[in-house]
């Protein structure tokens, strides 16, 4: 059965991936015909302009989206079952937390709702606050924390219950810019220490050229893959790394691929 | 649009559910009203067809209240004491002379509230404070102070509709005058308006929706004061006064229909208010 | 923070007492009747007197307001709840609630005496028709109102429906409960009082008043309404004081 344990070896498999979005306008074809096999431990970014489908993509792994036609398979079984299953953290746009409880009893949310019992949820949520460094602020609400530490305990709650995917969708797109190259590095610190599998949904050229191990170009009107770059730098790299002439050159064939993708556009 | 099919089946439910209640609720003393008589041989049937029939019955059947509706607003002279239509007018004379003297004073006070800013922190508490006091436990002592004074007939009651819909008319013009964006605000502030400039080109439309809203609420208000008013003095009339004969002579059927007609004036009220607010924000291109 | 409270609840303070004073004042130079309006001073006399039975109205109609206060407010969460998981009932029970909510429900006091008697019970019974639908439509509201992305959140959890109505949208939905229970202060004690000009024993807040009316005793109709002046505001500080505990992350507490 080569062929079955071929799909198992990635833990996601897009094959003719497409949706069609039935709005007051007419039908949108957000996705159309997208192929993608992403193995184990990578790290992708998803970057294109609006409607490019990025984020329905993300979604439909997740199960949130429905695909009108086409398969994905998510650790060998459909978006549906992985979902049941807890396979992935999702990180949002904005940290939706919730207001009525603490930093530490949000990231214990999905913990609650998974059954874990209480002692193991406390040991988990500690562990989460000292990955992404907000050990001390389990006690607060999310309205006592900035922008930038409620997005990163959502990141924390996102991985309480070890999941082996993240899924996240521009999670630092509302951050200014230092606190967003700070996260950048945590979250690669992260990534590296835990080996998780990441798709990475950005607006952001040098975040997805720093993050990732590969980034996929797509464009809209139908959305489709434009590009897939592979990205090959030192898996200890800093953020000094963005200066280098190695970095701009695949920068460069990332901005050349959306300008190409754009050039459909009005 | 789409509520019609849901609203009807909840209807339609609700009055299958009202026979059975009546049958159920008026059997016993159906069945006391038989033994009386010295009925013995009735079927279930028998039993149900009379409970639905009753002079007095604990709960009057839906054809029972239509039945008695039709006969004290249709069937009965408009200018006799026993119709329906001369106390619901009465009522709704209380009720509009109330409500327009509360929607009066209460948009004067929004109005003053929005601009004299000490007024608001001295005032307000004792306006919310007051809501809290069943205002409508002064009724009777309204009426008999103003009877002091020979004020007697519509006033008492219109003045305590007035004072019932006063409150939420002055909530909601304050917000609703106090909606437009701040930066509207300090739009008009670099064209040097004056408050007066203010109030009508800027407050007043963007406080459109909120003064719909709060006047649909305040004509309910304004209906309810003047019913209980006339309950504590129902010599004048009005349907207050029908609801009260109806419950000190056992007249069931009665007390439902008064009831009825108070709920159908309210219900036209609010929904004459709500369409002139509807087609007055439709054409000012407010989303509705 | 002391200081601040303070300071605001000086205007309205000094506000009210300047009014007591120049009602007394008007009272005794003009000579105002009493069976008028009596001066603040008598109906404080009236109070002090009058404790007894004062004590025995507030009881007597207090049993009727706070049990159909509990079980209308009750009733209306629980059938917010039950209809939360059909559309189809919700779009043909809400509309109703809110017409219902603009109707005299006052009126069926009679009708709630001939049905459970002259003692509170009926009272009881009328303040649950008269809290039922603002909680209904309000609880309803709120239910539907947390947000996609959160509700997305729930969903990769694999959450079942009770978790996510337990953990996400009952706590989303307590803003507009205590809306509903704020508003419902309001009309459960107009029911319980009002309810009692319909017929009631020879106790009771309402009863007191059109009875106090009918002999022109001023003065206690006036001791009687301060008394349910007070209740009232007790009752509806009482819930804003629940409100600020159980809500107090909401947005509209931060906003100061």
């Amino acid at each position: 059965m080569p062929e079955a344990a071929k799909s198992d070896d990635f833990v996601i498999d897009v094959t003719d991936l497409s949706l069609t979005f039935e709005t007051s306008d007419g039908p949108v074809k957000a996705l159309s015909g997208v192929d993608l096999k992403i193995a184990r431990g990578e790290f992708v970014s998803f970057i294109g302009p609006s409607g490019c489908g990025k984020t329905t993509l993300l979604r439909t792994v997740a199960d949130l989206e429905q695909p009108s036609s086409g398969s994905i398979k998510v650790n060998g079984m459909t978006p549906s079952e992985a979902r049941l299953n807890r396979a992935y953290g999702y990180v949002f746009q904005a940290p939706a937390l919730y207001p009525w409880r603490t930093v530490a009893s949000n990231i214990a949310l999905p913990l609650e709702i998974m059954g874990v019992p209480k002692a193991e949820r406390a040991t988990r949520v500690a562990r989460g606050l000292d990955l992404v460094n907000l050990s001390g602020f389990g006690n607060k609400y999310p309205w006592q924390l900035s922008g930038g530490m409620q997005q990163r305990a959502s990141i924390a709650r996102a991985l309480s219950f070890d999941p082996d995917l993240l899924l996240m969708d521009e999670p630092f797109g509302a951050l200014d810019e230092i606190v967003r190259d700070m996260l950048n590095e945590q979250l690669l610190r992260l990534w590296e220490k835990t080996g998780k599998t990441a798709l990475f949904v950005t607006h952001s050229i040098p975040e997805a050229v720093f993050l990732s191990t590969r980034i996929v170009v797509m464009s809209p009107r139908p959305g489709r893959i434009h590009d897939v770059i592979e990205c090959k730098f030192p898996r200890d790299r800093t953020l000094d790394i963005r200066e280098t002439p190695a970095f701009l050159e695949v920068a460069n064939r990332v901005r050349h691929g959306l300008r190409e993708g754009h050039s459909y556009d009005v | 649009m789409k509520s019609v099919l849901p609203l009807s089946t909840v209807l339609a439910a609700l009055f299958v559910l009202w026979y059975g209640f009546a049958v159920w609720m008026n059997s016993p003393l159906q069945r006391d009203l038989f033994a009386n008589a010295g009925n013995t041989a009735y079927s279930s049937s028998d039993l149900a067809v009379a409970a639905l029939n009753m002079e007095r019955p604990k709960l009057p059947a839906p054809h029972q209240v239509a039945g008695e509706l039709y006969h004290l607003i249709i069937a009965t002279a408009p200018d006799s004491k026993r119709s329906l239509v001369y106390h619901a007018s009465i009522t709704l004379q209380e009720t509009l002379i109330g409500f327009f003297f509360g929607s009066l004073f209460g948009i004067g006070l929004a109005v003053a509230i929005v601009f004299v800013r000490p007024l608001e922190r001295s005032l307000m508490p004792w306006i919310v404070a007051s809501q809290t006091v069943p205002i409508i436990a002064l009724a009777p002592m309204i009426v008999v102070i103003l009877n002091q004074f020979d004020i007697g007939g519509m006033t008492p009651k219109a003045v305590i509709a007035a004072y019932l819909s006063f409150f939420p008319i002055t909530v909601g013009m304050v917000k609703g005058l106090r909606s437009p964006d701040p930066l509207q605000l300090d739009l008009m502030r670099t064209y040097s308006a004056t408050s007066s400039q203010m109030l009508f080109k800027l407050r007043t439309p963007s406080s459109l929706p909120f003064f719909f809203a709060s006047m649909k609420i305040g004509a309910a208000a304004a209906l309810v004061g003047a019913v209980i008013a006339e309950v504590t003095k129902s010599e004048d009339g009005g349907l207050g006064a029908r609801l009260l004969a109806g419950s000190y002579y056992g007249q069931t059927v009665q007390i439902w229909a008064a009831l009825f007609t108070a709920a159908a004036l309210s219900g036209a009220l609010v929904g004459a208010i709500g369409l002139v607010g509807r087609l007055t924000l439709r054409k000012m291109a407010f989303p509705t | 923070m002391n200081a601040n409270r303070l300071a605001d609840l000086g205007p309205p303070l000094l506000f009210g007492i300047v009014v007591l004073a120049l009602w007394e004042a008007i009272s005794r130079i003009a000579g105002v009747p009493a069976i008028i309006l009596p001066a603040p001073s008598a109906i404080g006399l009236r109070i002090v007197t009058s404790v007894p039975t004062l004590a025995a109205d507030f009881v007597q109609t207090m049993r009727g307001m706070v049990s159909g206060y509990l079980i209308g407010n009750a009733a209306g969460l629980i059938v917010a709840i039950l209809i939360d998981r059909s559309p189809f009932l919700q779009r043909g029970l809400l509309p109703l609630g809110n017409l219902v909510s603009a109707l005299p429900i006052i009126g069926v006091a009679p009708i709630m005496v001939m049905w459970f008697g002259f003692d509170w019970q009926s009272k009881a019974a009328v303040v649950v028709i008269m809290t039922f639908f603002p909680m209904l439509v309000n609880a309803a509201v709120g239910l539907s109102g947390a947000g996609a992305m959160e509700r997305d959140l729930m969903k990769t959890y694999g959450a079942s429906y009770e978790q996510t109505l337990s953990k996400l949208r009952l706590p989303a939905a307590l803003p507009f409960v205590f809306n509903a229970l704020k508003i419902n202060t309001t009309l459960a004690m107009i029911g319980a009082i009002v309810a009692e000009f319909f017929g009631t024993p020879i106790v009771g807040m309402g009863f007191r008043i059109s009875t106090e009316v009918g002999h022109l005793s001023i003065d206690m109709v006036w001791a009687t309404i301060a008394v349910a002046a007070v209740t009232g505001s007790a009752f509806y500080a009482l819930i804003a004081l629940i409100e600020r505990r159980a809500t107090f992350w909401h947005a509209s507490y931060r906003a100061r």
